[in-house]
């Protein structure tokens, strides 16, 4: 309840932010939304000897569409998402996450890019992103780079980002006007974990399937993407038969523990109906476009 | 009934506590700040099971802004180590030999700050040498068994307590005549009040008066008096234990905790007021827990009706024997387990078992494990419908006691004082649409959805207690009302009794009203300050409005003979010739000629007659004839996923009879709240525990409480059967929603997917248990 | 565990000036003091409470620049020159606001622990919403945790709230 003593610096820029960073190495911790980072420290399971608050640096701020891409600044809160009719239709996979997450309350200061970072393998977003082909943009002392998604998770709390690096912002690539998505999540109740959580992107051409983007959460070390799935589906066309098959693909790739929310058996079955019922609400949403 | 203007019984009117607590200016124990305050937290151990070697508070002590640290050394000192329980039995204050539990106290840090507290607890260090766990009570009693209570003398096993109820051999018999038995093997899981308060005191013992006052978070304060007097040695009439406004209890703040005795010895040592403040890992994983309970239950039936009920449990009690509950019974009132049944026969038999997790038991609003007894007769009565092929609500309705049966002596002993089961029943149906519903579920089978429809009708026991039979540590279980009337007529109404919530300043002003004819506006209720009020046993077990509200009848009756005899006297003429219609009297035949209550009340300080004395007061205690019995029936309608497993309420009706209710709309709030918890404890909540004692729920991202989003809607029903020995007809009402759900919600879940041979889920029925039992029946998707 | 984190030297602090229900509340404070213990602790405002410790309860709830959130989970130092209003700041001109009104009528409060926090939601979820539906009102304090009520008063309440907003009464 009472976090351990700590520094506390407020920089103006992403590059005083670095700077920060490179100073104090792994003994300071960003904090953005905060609303992972100071539960640890009230427990204590965190003590880092700086917090670097960015809140105030106004280039981490907003949401837009880019050429080709969705641009989500580091400090878009959880809240702005599930408000956002930008994140509806195309982009349905984050704006079908975004009220999932958490609680209310902490929708309005937690942020994507905070949560990614967190790289928790029960976060919603690393999920959604990972579906949507996201790439971050993290800025360090030698510059800046991007990371897809799928490089950024290597394990449980762990990404590959340098303790130097901030995430700037989050790469949504345009998936066309003839996408959809959805997130489907289990959870005991509003603001437990993920049981399991599913979050699946559908991009059409024409009758077939383009691109399919599977990833699941809960159910892994890391959030996971379900490749054997989206291999499937891949130029099939929509329907029960494929998407069946790929709920079926996407539950055997899926890599649960057994835990008070359930066995691997049952984690293992509500990721194949939720992907199957993500998969037709995909289609359906792709389809209205 | 009292006239409309002074709003008695059966007014809904708004409450007066409310005006403090919507402006945020509610005094909870952490409010308070006195002078000079120091601020303690305590170390808790992270193992099950361990012997202490060494405890280095060096580090700690020498922190700057830390004042002391008190470990279990120190208190042996003063012979405070360890404290007596309210069931008998010894508990340790700070751990001197072993820890016991995981999250036992073991010291604690006072300091300037709770922030610099929480620095310097991580300073202190201890060396434990971890002992094997004991982390169930049939392990527990299973031969070679690591000896959790070596301390004890004469103790050589896990073994607590044996205890019996009802007639063994009558039961044999029924059975042994039976043509059907049904069996039913449940457990009913560990789970814990949490009030959203979490448990605390501010301790001030002045070092020039050596008067201390303990503001703590208490359900009894009077007794927790006492019980420290008898602890610590402090001569009882300098010790003044204010309860101040406490954010729910449940149950949660009757027993004494460790930390209440380290804050009031460490103030007293120090000479400066010391706060606790517990967080919710502390109380979830130390503080009274609720149920725990294993439990064999056998029905034998013949001809369609119940001829005995057989009944095995087993306790987890956790390392220190500390149930909250009256002396005599070791399964506080399971015994009511015939519930709503004419059940001829009965005998129940328990044992209670030591295991290395936190002691309680009787808690979260279980009147003394009814809540435990009323689940397992209503999952045995379904069951029994099930193996029977008969219709739940029929089976139900064959075996009810009838009204002319009352007042009814069970088998176990206990003599229901008045119900109409029927009514009850008959109202819920018809509420609910219980044939319509029947059909939409068989119709929803045809399309492959599975609806369910859960119903349970409890009879429970609360209002402890009759003296001849009830007193928890010694204290006899009456309660207390004293009142006093001002000059001006306005009034203050002094309980023994103490409110977390409940209303009581509205509700027990009310009963005033009805029978004094103050208005309730005009009656003060006091409650929690043991300087200022009479002694009472405390609020838990729904006892306050059966036994204080009693005294408060009466008190106000009694009152309102001196006031005849007051009014007599002002006009003139005999006692016999008034008549009283609150809140007037008026001379029979003349009804212009009258008097208010008021003119009484002023006339006893002003106007007195020859003889009489002064003043409009009295107190009085009240030593209840029997206990009450409240009922009703509760329907829940599921829907389940057959994909997942998820349950959903879709329909929740209520139907209670608490006798008379004093005010409609709190008594309605209270079965919200049960039907609320009744829902968590079937959906959701539980503390367990991994093979090394670990203890998961010790905090609310493990414990699950639902939000607004889970908790389903309720309709409301009642019924009016007036307990017939009450001054006022009423029978308590706060824990029948948490008595009688659960079983309901259960009820629901098992009742969807009985067509297909389920007959029981485990709580928390959580949704990958549903969806294992829809596998195993071919149902799942 | 950092050596630093103990030593004996005072320990820094900064110097905070948050807008508290309307009024400029200054303090010299430890960067790691949660907002929910500035306001109780340091300024004396006990109406906002605690509940659990993590983040999981919301009775700690206040509006940071409007919006709710759960102040045992923000740094005193992250409202530094910002607006904070606890219940202490719901009355305005010696009157009760709509929702503690609505609160008190419709029986949506029994021991008054979690109702500052909810009358606080509440009161921004009407802002932005002001004819709720009961959905949409259970969802929005799905944050916050009531053992006693059963949540359904509540409901009623900020239905009731909302009307009287609405009527501009």
């Amino acid at each position: 309840m009472y976090p351990s003593r700590f520094d506390y610096v407020v920089p103006e820029s992403v590059s005083e932010a670095v700077s920060l960073l490179s100073e104090h190495g792994d003994e300071a911790k960003v904090l953005a939304g905060g609303q992972s980072l100071i539960p640890l420290l009230k427990l204590r399971f965190a003590s880092p000897s700086v917090l670097v608050d960015v809140n105030r640096i106004a280039e981490l701020e907003g949401m837009s569409q880019q050429d080709g891409y969705l641009r989500i600044g580091a400090l878009v809160r959880h809240k702005e998402c599930e408000r956002s009719d930008l994140l509806k239709g195309r982009y349905g996979v984050l704006g079908t996450a975004a009220p999932q997450i958490s609680d209310p309350l902490v929708r309005n200061l937690g942020t994507v890019c905070g949560s990614v970072a967190h790289a928790d393998p029960q976060g919603d977003w690393g999920s959604a992103l990972l579906a949507a082909g996201a790439r971050v943009v993290a800025q360090g002392p030698s510059g800046t780079r991007e990371i897809p998604l799928a490089e950024l998770f290597v394990g449980p709390f762990t990404t590959t980002l340098e303790p130097t690096e901030v995430i700037t912002e989050v790469r949504v690539p345009d998936p066309g006007a003839s996408a959809g998505g959805a997130y489907l999540k289990l959870e005991r109740k509003i603001g437990d974990f993920a049981t399991a959580a599913v979050a699946v992107q559908l991009e059409l051409n024409g009758g077939t399937i383009s691109r399919a983007g599977i990833a699941l959460t809960g159910v892994g070390a890391t959030n996971l993407r379900a490749e054997k799935a989206e291999a499937a589906l891949a130029g099939a066309a929509p329907g029960d038969e494929a998407f069946a098959e790929a709920a079926r693909l996407a539950a055997g790739e899926a890599e649960p523990i057994n835990d008070h929310r359930g066995t691997v058996e049952y984690k293992r079955n509500v990721v194949r109906v939720f992907v199957e019922r993500g998969l037709r609400a995909a289609a359906a949403s792709a389809a209205a476009a | 009934m009292a006239s409309t203007e002074v709003r008695g019984l059966g007014h809904s009117v708004e409450r007066k506590e409310d005006a403090r607590f919507i402006r945020g200016k509610g005094n909870y124990f952490d409010d308070i700040v006195l002078p000079g305050m120091l601020h303690m937290e305590l170390l808790r151990s992270p193992y099950a099971h361990a012997r202490i070697k060494s405890i280095d508070t060096s580090a700690a002590a020498a922190l700057p802004g830390v004042v002391a640290v008190v470990t279990g050394e120190l208190m042996a000192q003063h012979n405070l180590a360890w404290m007596p329980t309210l069931s008998g039995d010894t508990q340790a204050v700070l751990a001197t030999d072993k820890v016991r539990f995981q999250g036992q106290e073991v010291a604690a840090v006072v300091a300037e700050s709770p922030y610099i507290a929480k620095d310097a607890l991580e300073l202190i260090e201890v060396d434990y040498d971890p002992l094997p766990p004991v982390t169930g009570p049939q392990q527990a009693l299973a031969a070679g068994a690591p000896l959790i209570r070596d301390e004890k003398e004469g103790q050589t096993d896990n073994h607590v307590y044996h205890w019996e109820a009802g007639d063994k051999e009558a039961t044999d018999k029924a059975f042994a005549e039976a043509d059907k038995v049904v069996e039913l093997d449940t457990f009913y899981p560990r789970c814990h009040p949490s009030p959203l308060e979490c448990c605390g005191c501010v301790a001030d013992v002045n070092p020039a008066t050596g008067k201390a006052t303990i503001y703590m978070t208490s359900q009894a304060p009077h007794a927790h008096r006492t019980l420290f007097a008898l602890v610590a040695g402090l001569p009882e009439e300098k010790i003044r234990i204010i309860s101040p406004d406490i954010g729910g209890g449940f149950g949660n703040k009757v027993p004494i905790y460790p930390g209440y005795v380290v804050a009031t010895a460490a103030s007293l040592l120090i000479g400066r007021p010391v706060k606790w403040v517990e967080d919710r890992t502390g109380n979830l994983i130390s503080t009274g827990f609720a149920r725990d309970y294993h439990m064999h239950g056998e029905l034998a039936v013949k001809d369609g009706k119940f001829t005995g009920l057989r009944v095995k449990m087993l306790s987890d009690q956790g390392a220190f024997y500390a149930d909250a509950q009256p002396t005599k019974f070791r399964a506080g009132l399971f015994h009511i387990v015939t519930g709503s049944y004419d059940i001829p026969a009965a005998f129940v038999e328990t044992d209670g078992a030591y295991t290395n997790k936190a002691p309680g038991g009787v808690a979260y609003r279980c009147s003394f494990r009814v809540t435990e007894a009323s689940y397992l007769i209503e999952r045995l009565v379904q069951t029994a419908a099930y193996e029977l092929g008969v219709d739940p609500a029929e089976l139900r309705k064959a075996n009810f006691i009838k009204p002319d049966q009352f007042p009814y002596e069970s088998a176990t002993g206990f003599v229901y004082d008045s119900g109409d089961y029927d009514a009850a029943m008959d109202l819920c149906l018809e509420k609910l649409g219980y044939a319509e519903l029947r059909a939409e579920q068989a119709a929803a089978r045809e399309e492959g959805r599975l609806l369910g429809i859960g119903l349970a009708s409890f009879t429970e026991v609360v209002g402890a207690g009759p003296r001849h039979t009830y007193d928890i540590a010694g204290l006899k279980m009456f309660d207390s009302a004293e009142l006093r009337v001002h000059p001006t007529g306005k009034a203050i109404l002094k309980l023994g009794v103490r409110s977390q919530g409940q209303g009581h300043e509205t509700t027990f002003a009310q009963i005033v009203a009805e029978e004094l004819g103050i208005p309730y506006e005009d009656v003060e209720v006091q409650e929690g300050d043991t300087d200022n009020t009479p002694y009472g046993l405390g609020t838990y077990a729904s006892r306050s409005t059966p036994v204080a509200g009693a005294a408060t009848a009466v008190i106000s009756r009694q009152l309102r003979a001196k006031a005849q005899k007051l009014a007599a006297h002002l006009l003139e003429c005999s006692e016999d010739d008034l008549e009283w219609k609150a809140p007037r009297f008026t001379v029979k035949g003349a009804p212009d000629r009258g008097v208010s209550i008021q003119d009484c009340a002023f006339a006893a300080y002003t106007n007195l007659p020859d003889g009489m004395e002064a003043g409009l007061e009295g107190v009085h205690y009240y030593d209840p004839p029997n206990m009450t019995f409240p009922f009703g029936t509760y329907a829940v309608l599921v829907e389940i996923d057959r994909g997942t497993g998820q349950w959903k309420p879709l329909r929740v009706v209520a139907v209670d009879d608490c006798g008379v209710r004093i005010n409609p709309m709190i008594v309605e709030g209270q079965i919200h709240g049960g039907l609320t918890e009744g829902f968590a404890i079937a959906a959701m909540e539980l503390i367990t525990f991994d093979e090394d004692g670990n203890c998961i729920g010790s905090n609310f991202m493990d414990y699950l409480i639902p939000t607004a989003w889970e908790t389903p809607s309720f309709e409301l029903g009642e019924t009016v059967t007036p307990s017939p020995h009450h001054p006022i007809g009423a029978k308590g009402v706060g824990e029948s929603a948490t008595v009688g759900s659960p079983a309901a919600y259960v009820n629901a879940i098992v009742d969807a997917l009985a067509h297909a041979g389920v007959r029981n889920l485990e709580m928390p029925v959580t949704p990958d248990k549903v969806w294992a039992a829809l596998s195993e029946v071919g149902l799942a998707q | 565990m950092s050596e630093t984190t103990l030593s004996a030297a005072p320990p820094a602090t900064r110097q905070i000036t948050v807008q508290v229900n309307g009024e400029a509340r200054s303090a010299e404070v430890e960067p790691r003091l949660l907002l929910v213990h500035f306001l109780r602790q340091t300024l004396g405002l006990t109406g906002t409470h605690v509940g659990c410790d993590t983040t999981s309860c919301g009775a700690c709830t206040v509006l940071l620049d409007g919006v709710p959130v759960k102040s045992c989970t923000v740094l005193a130092v992250q409202a530094d020159g910002r607006e904070v209003k606890t219940v202490e700041g719901l009355m305005s001109g010696g009157a009760l606001h709509p929702i503690q009104q609505a609160f008190h009528e419709q029986h949506g409060l029994q021991c008054g622990y979690c109702t500052p926090g909810m009358m606080l939601t509440s009161v921004a979820l009407l802002a932005e919403n002001p004819d709720p539906s009961e959905e949409e009102i259970r969802w929005a304090i799905s944050g916050q945790i009531c053992r006693c009520t059963g949540y359904q008063n509540i409901v009623k309440a900020v239905q009731q709230a909302g009307a009287a907003l609405r009527e501009g009464s």
